[in-house]
């Protein structure tokens, strides 16, 4: 590949040059609405995060305590609705997809800039509208089942509305990424040349664009039915609330993969950058992706196998079901392959990379339990459930998240970050972690319901143990994030291609310039050939 | 009170023992697959982590098809094995049982309520004889609740409009939890109650037992007094359609005129009708002979009352 | 900015894309509400069969037709525009705009009888689902003639040339599935009961 580095001058702030708010609020770098997603989400993490802690601190007692039954479901709610809709979904997508899609095919900005800032800042509008139901807080947990929703009295209607809003901005995000994805590749870019980061962003952008306008109309019919009573969802007007979960599902399922998919690309980057070796296997992990993306929308179903769904409609789903564990095994199988006989140093982005590995492999195969007909009945709604999920999408999502933050940390603001720092918390988020979320599986094995304001005492030792994890976790969260706010002033200044990568972000300097390269790169090689190419024929 | 971990299967009921089983043989192929990716990840990242002052130098290695193709085809295979065994388990599940006792059960915010098949119904609280079949008809009063009795690694989600059914087949004598499985509002968590497992004589005796005291509590007297005129067997003897038996009848009896046999006469009222159960052979009606055994202290006081009150009917 | 983004050789090939892609989503939006339609149809075949007979099929049919005749007009005015005839273009604008106010109005006089007579969205299944599709095509033609009167700015400036009709076009695509999606909506709703 052609040597474009373009070492900037000591000092120089590249695309973050431009000083004010309106060099922000009305900015088309597609940096800049990357780096706004950035703070937005983490924002929401953080608020979500000390929810949960809320919520684990209440739970160290089965009876009452703290606060009211009432103000715990509000706040699992809350700590839900939050994290999934305005953190995990848009967190790498809408984030770092935003900063490093155009980065890593080699191009200026993306397809439709104009249409990205609008994206923004209706998500923005979507989280005010969102933000102004908390003058009667929702109680009806993120999933929202009818007919409870439209009886409880909050206020599920503007709720609907802010959803619909984001909703919106997370299809015309995708939009954008699809065209970007297929028009805008550096010259000599073939598919199969691209990163596999943009292979997960392109089945990622796919998915949004096809499930998202269905969860759109569903919270349109839920507001319907709130102010109109049109009773679709309504049995005592002849409607069928099982309708509504099969249209929640029809895109809540297909989403989980808008939430792990990136993050598999993510851990696709930076596996081979720090095992100095070629991906293992890189059409597989591609067509996987596109794998994941097409069965996730066959599988809806899965989530309902105990709903009243009639028995042969699970059975179906259970089976289809079981096809997404073999592209999701073929991704684990081959980054495990990555690093055999690898030179494997041990920078915190491969550290976060590894630990998703390790926890995704365990969420994954706990969903083995709950794929299998027989034994989702029992661990269905329980806390193997809560802890399932949990393993996939904070062990494998947001894992991958801090992975690619730390990847893209120097890229991103042109200071290095404390390494050692960055390890403390590494061993404590890992850690903490495990703590909070394995006894989970346990006490779901014994039957504990989720969404319990209390619980029968024989489950509190677990839940004392699960408590008491989540302060590591904090712990490491929080010091990752000091480490990353003082390192944003104070860090050293950061080279432009400091893990060595291949990538085409690494060709440009750090941060980089608004027009992000000087001169658009020529690509001659797929990005991913590390190692010696003498040593083993090319099998690629 | 049993409370089996996972890995000593339940007993509980007829499918625990199989959901568990599955359960066993899952944990067997994800423990394989933890162990070996895991295994290798960390293995791995071990053997090959980089050296100081070694000069790096890794193979061009992009791919192995043999080994690829391998670990698409045993996984998959076993991924189906996994779909079959679940299958048939839940197949079993959700296949009726015969003859099973139906009771119906009513979810609302936030309780259960049990109804029996002889018309009692219990709230938060379900007995059953063990190995009886049991038939659960479950449906809700307002939004969806989650039927859940871990022990028997059974639930159902119940619906507001529609049935949903749930076949127990309890095997080992027991007090049990049911929980509410599926977030129905603030009191969700506390929507809990209790299965009670019971032997055969235990529960019928239970049974007779709360037969008897729901005739004394949850009717109304007159029909409380219906029953006991039929259990005492008072109907072997008077008639409650005018014709005269061994007895008068009792067809508009209370608030008659009625000639005694030593001439007397008087209005049927209750005390009089107490009197008459009480000691029977005191105030005869006339052409009857003083046969009739006292139910004093046979029949309770309000039992008594309940009689009367039946009797007020018989117009 | 110092990018030019329209300069970018490949602009006329994303925009068309991203319409497609946009149209994806609008499918499956409609979608959802047609799955809702069929269900409820197999469930509550008596109460829809009864209840499609009080809805106006001359209008309905009227509609059809007026919402047709937009869809030609539209399709002239982009053969003209791909020939540089910008008056034929503006015209045809104009005359898919009056269309749209057409078919509003119609669809307004229906509703209207349909309150007068008393039947609300709450009324029943039927009349829920239908004033909700109807409701929701109903904002996507106003959304359409929004476009048409950007455009009409637009051609009145004299932007669009035979070179540059790329506004034009997606608007064009847009507006023919929002004609499509009644072409379904009709006999649904107004035929089949």
């Amino acid at each position: 590949m052609a040597d474009h580095a373009t070492s900037s001058l000591p000092g120089d702030r590249g695309y973050l040059s431009e000083q004010g708010w309106r060099s922000w609020a009305l900015t088309m770098d597609h940096k800049r609405i990357g780096v706004m997603y950035i703070w937005t989400t983490l924002g929401f993490f953080v608020v979500a995060g000390i929810l949960a802690l809320l919520l684990r601190l209440k739970l160290l007692v089965p009876g009452p305590a703290l606060f009211s039954d009432h103000t715990y479901n509000v706040l699992f709610t809350m700590h839900g609705a939050m994290i999934i809709f305005l953190f995990i979904i848009p967190a790498i997508p809408s984030a770092l997809g935003n900063f490093f899609i155009p980065l890593l095919i080699g191009c200026r900005d993306v397809a439709f800039p104009r249409l990205n800032l609008f994206s923004y800042w209706i998500f923005v509008a979507g989280i005010l509208v969102t933000v102004g139901t908390l003058v009667a807080p929702m109680d009806t947990g993120w999933t929202f089942y009818t007919p409870y929703s439209t009886r409880t009295s909050a206020a599920v209607t503007s709720l609907s509305f802010g959803l619909f809003l984001i909703g919106m901005s997370s299809i015309l995000t995708g939009l954008n990424f699809i065209v970007t994805i297929h028009t805008m590749r550096a010259p000599g870019m073939s598919w199969y040349r691209m990163p596999l980061f943009i292979w997960a962003m392109y089945a990622t952008s796919v998915i949004q664009v096809l499930s998202t306008p269905v969860i759109g109309i569903t919270f349109l019919l839920l507001a319907a039915e709130r102010v109109f009573g049109i009773g679709i969802f309504d049995p005592a007007k002849g409607g069928d609330p099982l309708l509504f979960q099969h249209f929640f599902w029809f895109y809540s399922h297909p989403v989980v993969y808008v939430m792990i998919l990136p993050a598999m690309g993510i851990v696709s980057e930076v596996v081979p950058v720090f095992a100095r070796k070629p991906i293992f296997g890189y059409k597989a992990i591609a067509y996987s992706a596109l794998a994941i993306a097409f069965i996730g929308f066959l599988v809806w179903g899965h989530h309902m196998f105990v709903s009243g769904m009639s028995t042969i409609s699970g059975v179906i789903f259970s089976f289809l079901t079981f096809f997404v564990a073999v592209p999701t095994g073929i991704k684990i199988f081959n980054w495990i392959a990555t690093l055999y006989k690898g030179s494997i140093s041990f920078d915190s982005p491969m550290l976060y990379a590894l630990s998703f590995i390790f926890l995704f492999i365990i969420g994954g195969l706990t969903g083995l339990f709950l794929g299998s007909l027989a034994t989702d009945v029992h661990v269905h709604d329980t806390y193997f459930l809560v802890a399932h999920f949990h393993y996939t999408m904070m062990g494998g999502t947001v894992m991958g998240l801090f992975a690619g933050l730390h990847y893209w940390f120097p890229k991103m603001t042109g200071r290095m970050f404390n390494e050692t720092w960055a390890k403390n918390a590494w061993w404590l988020v890992v850690a903490g972690f495990n703590i909070t979320f394995f006894p989970m599986f346990i006490l779901g094995m014994q039957g504990m319901p989720r969404r319990y304001a209390e619980y029968p005492a024989k489950y509190q030792p677990l839940n004392v143990v699960a408590t008491v994890g989540s302060w590591f976790l904090a712990l490491g969260v929080i010091i990752m994030f000091a480490n990353f706010v003082r390192s944003l002033r104070n860090g050293e200044p950061a080279p432009d291609n400091p893990w060595r990568g291949l990538t085409l972000e690494w060709q440009t300097s750090s941060p980089p310039p608004e027009e992000n390269f000087h001169e658009i790169p020529t690509v001659t090689d797929w990005p991913y050939g590390y190692g010696n190419r003498n040593e083993a024929s090319r099998d690629h | 009170m049993p409370y089996p971990t996972i890995l000593r299967a339940s007993e509980a009921s007829l499918v625990s023992h199989d959901v568990d089983a599955v359960f066993i043989f899952i944990l067997a192929i994800a423990g394989f697959f933890f162990v070996l990716t895991q295994g290798l990840l960390i293995y791995f990242a071990i053997r090959y982590r980089k050296k100081k002052g070694v000069e790096e130098s890794t193979p061009y290695i992009t791919g192995n098809h043999a080994l690829e193709v391998v670990w698409i085809v045993i996984p998959s295979l076993l991924l189906v094995a996994i779909f079959a065994y679940g299958l048939t388990v839940f197949i079993k599940m959700r296949t009726p049982l015969p003859n099973a006792t139906e009771i119906q059960v009513t979810a609302s915010q936030f309780t259960w309520s049990f109804k029996y098949p002889d018309g009692r119904s219990v709230a938060n609280e379900l007995r059953l004889p063990v190995d009886q079949p049991v038939k659960l008809i479950m449906i809700s009063r307002d939004v969806i609740h989650g039927f859940f009795v871990p022990a028997f690694r059974q639930k159902q989600d119940v619906l507001p409009g529609s049935y949903t059914y749930l076949w127990l087949l309890p095997k080992r004598v027991g007090t049990y939890d049911i929980y509410c499985s599926q977030y129905c509002g603030t009191g969700h968590s506390l929507m809990r109650g209790s299965l009670i497992v019971m032997p055969q004589p235990q529960y019928q005796a239970w049974l007779a037992a709360e037969q008897q005291k729901q005739k004394a509590g949850a009717q109304s007297p007159a029909e409380h007094g219906k029953a006991l005129f039929e259990s005492a067997g008072c109907g072997g003897c008077h008639s409650i359609d005018g014709s005269p038996k061994v007895g008068p009848t009792l067809k508009g009896i209370f608030g008659s005129r009625v000639t005694l046999n030593n001439g007397q006469s008087l209005v049927a009222d209750e005390e009089y009708l107490r009197e008459s159960l009480e000691e029977p052979n005191e105030q005869v009606v006339q052409g009857f002979q003083p046969i009739m055994p006292s139910f004093k202290g046979s029949l309770k006081q309000d039992e008594i009352s309940a009689l009367i009150a039946y009797m007020k009917t018989l117009k | 900015m110092t990018t030019n983004h329209d300069a970018h050789n490949g602009a006329p090939v994303s925009a068309r894309l991203g319409i497609w892609a946009f149209l994806a989503t609008e499918l499956l939006l409609f979608g959802a509400l047609f799955t809702a339609y069929a269900q409820f149809r197999i469930t509550h075949a008596e109460l829809f069969h009864q209840e499609h007979l009080k809805l106006n099929r001359m209008l309905g049919f009227l509609n059809t037709l007026v919402l047709l005749t937009s869809s030609l007009t539209i399709a002239v005015g982009i053969a003209a525009i791909r020939r540089g005839l910008q008056k034929v273009l503006k015209i045809c604008l104009a005359l898919t705009l009056a269309l749209a106010c057409g078919f509003l109005f119609i669809k307004y006089l229906e509703w209207s009888h349909d309150f007068h007579q008393g039947w609300f969205p709450r009324t029943n299944l039927f009349f829920g689902l239908y004033f909700m599709m109807t409701g929701l095509h109903g904002l996507h033609v106003i959304a359409g003639m929004a476009l048409m009167v950007w455009l009409l700015i637009k051609a009145q400036r004299g932007a669009f040339s035979a070179e540059y009709s790329t506004p034009v076009e997606i608007t064009g695509l847009y507006w023919h599935f929002v004609d499509i999606v009644w072409i379904y909506l009709f006999p649904l709703l107004y035929l089949i009961g």
